[in-house]
């Protein structure tokens, strides 16, 4: 890692020492009268989500989480190790292609980042993570939900949102609970994310007694759904499930209205934005619902002050994964204070001792590297908004072998909603 | 039989604004023997500014589809401006040199499209505002909807229009004499600069139609939009025979509907082996077909040779 020490100018070694001597006389006592200015140290944050191509407005909505949570880092001017620490973030463009993320990957562990935060997507984040499991650079991904990028053994590997398992599980059940729906068709993308939680949901459908009728498949660069939504009308779904992102899943929601399929419409946390609501037009109804981790902004402490501060800095609502990537820097920079380091090597085995009150939920990982507990909230389109619907599945500090039971248990709870429609 | 007839219907609308952007990519290639890779950025620039101008006018009091044909023509004459100045910046001072130096200019003129409309719209997609009646019209027991049949109709009517152009008009004959041999048209009098400039504005003109059509028919427009649309037509345009305008027609048309009952029927005929997301795969296997038995495409025969 490179550590960079700025020569300050003669004033602000004066001011800095002042403010040094004034607030931690007893934990330097040795360093303050030696050398009066406090050295500066430059962390590199490697950011890595898609900038451009389809997914470019998920990406820079990503980077813009990431770049929020680091100037309000700066502006508290930490101090770990004895030198004040200035965040730097290394922002790459991985076109949500494999192939560029692990290019981009090399280049940051070429740059001796301290740490990355991302990528964005599950196929992009699981061949980079390697790369920076090999390099020892700790990685907390806000929005890669494949099981796959933990389950691989990378020490080094994090995230803080609920995996593919646990949401595809809370999806299915909720189909097949509350939608009370026994014929069931599913699409995905064939991306990592968009096979991964079709495979999950599939999984917890049958397993609580749905049919999948059909299981069909477009790519993430797709706009015409004709052909596939016209096979899955012939077999009369009552559940239309799609995992893939917003801008294939809103044009989707207009062509089966097109199509007159009265299906619902249900998906995961890649089609939660306003984005979707924006595509899907006059199509945007209230059979359409969607997933997300975690529990809803407002809902938290934090989370509408974290809305509004967004809205100011960048002048435009959040998409979708900001706030977890926000997080991602937050519990990043909480671990190097506990390990009082900056070096990953150091600060790495601090990260599982993560307990953190993040605006997303209060973090923790499991021995994997998984978000602990990994509540999901439900989301159901109502006056052309995503409305908050309920919070299914663990407690937030529930234990992985705790939740396998808890689903059984979680229709009960959540019946009452259902009934009120 | 309903689900049939409603496969034929979306590869028929797929296959329309195909064979559209196609024509604009085999009308380069007959006179100037080049592939004109900007030519999907051309679709998406119509389409985003079609766009913007209908978003403009949608708040007023005019009927949508005004408002909508209003945005077309805009977006119709900007394409032109554009084709136009394309082919004077990127393809006029190399139309002397080796083949492969108009092909690298004609893909950096996409990657500068692509990224210029990027700073330009941003990232976002652009959703197209509702003003076109959506709701379905029911055929059989298949819908279809005002846009598709739209779509439907008016690519017919300038595929039309255009062969009466090729073929009938002293332009047309200018065109072709050009295409024959550009060297003999000159020496003939044909202004061969103005033939292959307005070439060039013409394909232009209809990509922008193009592109308005794909995004009122999938309400959907993006800086992205241009690039798996313009592969697919060019792909269309191969199958039909490169250069030969019923031939790119034939192809748009053929690929639509290869695709449509590719991803409707390929995973029952597979007894579920093969499933929809072979639907790529099925479509370009039949093009590598057609190309083993036919190398010129499918109507390829009458390509005149270059001289």
């Amino acid at each position: 890692m490179k550590i960079q020490f700025k020569g300050l100018t003669v004033a602000m070694i004066a001011a800095l020492s002042v403010v040094a001597c004034g607030k931690k006389e007893e934990s330097q006592p040795a360093a303050a009268p030696a050398a009066p200015a406090v050295p500066e140290v430059v962390v590199k944050l490697g950011h890595v989500a898609p900038l451009t191509g389809p997914q470019g407005h998920l990406g820079k909505d990503n980077e813009n989480g990431a770049r929020l949570a680091v100037e309000e880092l700066n502006a508290k001017a930490l101090e770990i190790g004895g030198a004040k620490v200035k965040f730097e973030l290394l922002s790459e463009d991985d076109q949500a292609d494999p192939k560029q993320g692990t290019v981009v990957a090399q280049k940051l562990v070429d740059a001796k980042v301290n740490g990355v935060i991302g990528h964005l997507n599950s196929g992009t984040t699981i061949p980079a993570s390697k790369l920076y499991s090999d390099a020892g650079i700790p990685q907390i991904s806000g929005s890669a939900t494949n099981p796959k990028y933990t389950d691989q053994g990378f020490k080094t590997a994090f995230r803080v949102m609920a995996n593919d398992v646990q949401q595809g599980k809370v999806l299915g059940e909720f189909t097949t609970g509350n939608l009370k729906a026994k014929k069931i068709a599913i699409i995905d993308d064939r991306t990592a994310y968009g096979q991964g939680l079709a495979d999950e949901f599939e999984k917890a459908v049958k397993a609580s007694g749905g049919e999948i009728v059909a299981r069909e498949f477009t790519n993430d660069k797709a706009t015409d759904f004709a052909a596939i939504l016209t096979k899955i009308k012939g077999k009369k779904p009552e559940v239309v499930f799609y995992g893939g992102m917003d801008a294939q899943a809103g044009p989707m929601a207009k062509q089966l209205k097109t199509l007159g399929i009265k299906a619902k419409f249900l998906g995961g946390d890649g089609m939660c934005t306003p984005e979707f609501i924006k595509l899907a037009g006059d199509a945007a109804a209230d059979s359409q619902y969607c997933s997300l981790p975690g529990m809803p902004l407002d809902k938290l402490a934090g989370g509408a002050a974290f809305k509004e501060t967004f809205t100011k800095r960048f002048g435009g609502e959040i998409q979708l994964y900001a706030p977890y990537v926000y997080d991602a820097v937050m519990v990043m920079a909480d671990s190097m204070k506990r390990a009082n380091s900056v070096e990953p090597a150091k600060y790495l085995s601090e990260i599982p001792k993560t307990d953190y009150q993040g605006v997303t939920a209060k973090i923790g990982f499991d021995e994997k590297g998984d978000l602990k507990g990994g509540a999901i909230s439900l989301y159901q389109v109502k006056d052309a908004k995503w409305a908050y619907l309920e919070t299914l599945g663990g407690a937030p500090a529930a234990a992985p072998e705790a939740a396998a039971p808890a689903p059984a248990a979680a229709p009960a709870p959540v019946a009452a909603p259902a009934e009120k429609k | 039989m309903e689900i049939f007839l409603q496969q034929i219907i979306n590869g028929l609308t797929l296959g329309s604004i195909y064979a559209l952007v196609a024509l604009g990519y085999t009308m380069v290639y007959g006179i100037l023997g080049l592939i004109n890779f900007a030519h999907g950025e051309v679709v998406m620039v119509g389409a985003l500014v079609a766009l913007s101008v209908i978003k403009a006018l949608a708040a007023s009091a005019l009927p949508g589809p005004v408002v909508v044909l209003f945005g077309a023509l805009v977006a119709v004459v900007v394409c032109m401006l554009l084709g136009g100045a394309i082919e004077r910046v990127a393809y006029r001072p190399l139309r002397h040199a080796p083949r492969l130096a108009p092909l690298i200019t004609a893909i950096g003129i996409s990657i500068l499209l692509q990224q210029l409309a990027m700073l330009f719209w941003g990232r976002n997609y652009h959703a197209f505002p509702p003003i076109l009646p959506a709701s379905p019209h029911s055929v059989f027991g298949a819908s279809i909807t005002d846009v598709q049949i739209l779509v439907v109709v008016l690519a017919g009517l300038i595929m039309l229009g255009l062969t009466q152009l090729i073929n009938r008009t002293r332009m047309g004959r200018a065109m072709r004499a050009t295409a024959e041999n550009p060297a003999i048209a000159q020496l003939m009098g044909v202004d061969i600069n103005r033939v292959i400039a307005l070439t060039f504005v013409m394909g232009s003109a209809l990509a922008a139609v193009a592109g308005v059509m794909v995004s009122a028919n999938y309400g959907i427009a993006h800086y992205h939009m241009g690039f798996m649309l313009g592969l697919k037509a060019f792909t269309a345009a191969v199958l039909g025979g490169i250069g030969n305008l019923p031939g790119a027609m034939l192809g748009g048309l053929l690929l639509g509907l290869i695709e449509a009952l590719g991803a409707g029927y390929i995973g029952d005929l597979t007894g579920g082996f093969l499933g929809s997301h072979y639907q790529d795969v099925f479509a370009f296997a039949v093009l590598i077909l057609v190309l083993v038995f036919r190398p010129s495409g499918l109507m390829g025969e009458k390509v005149s040779e270059r001289a």
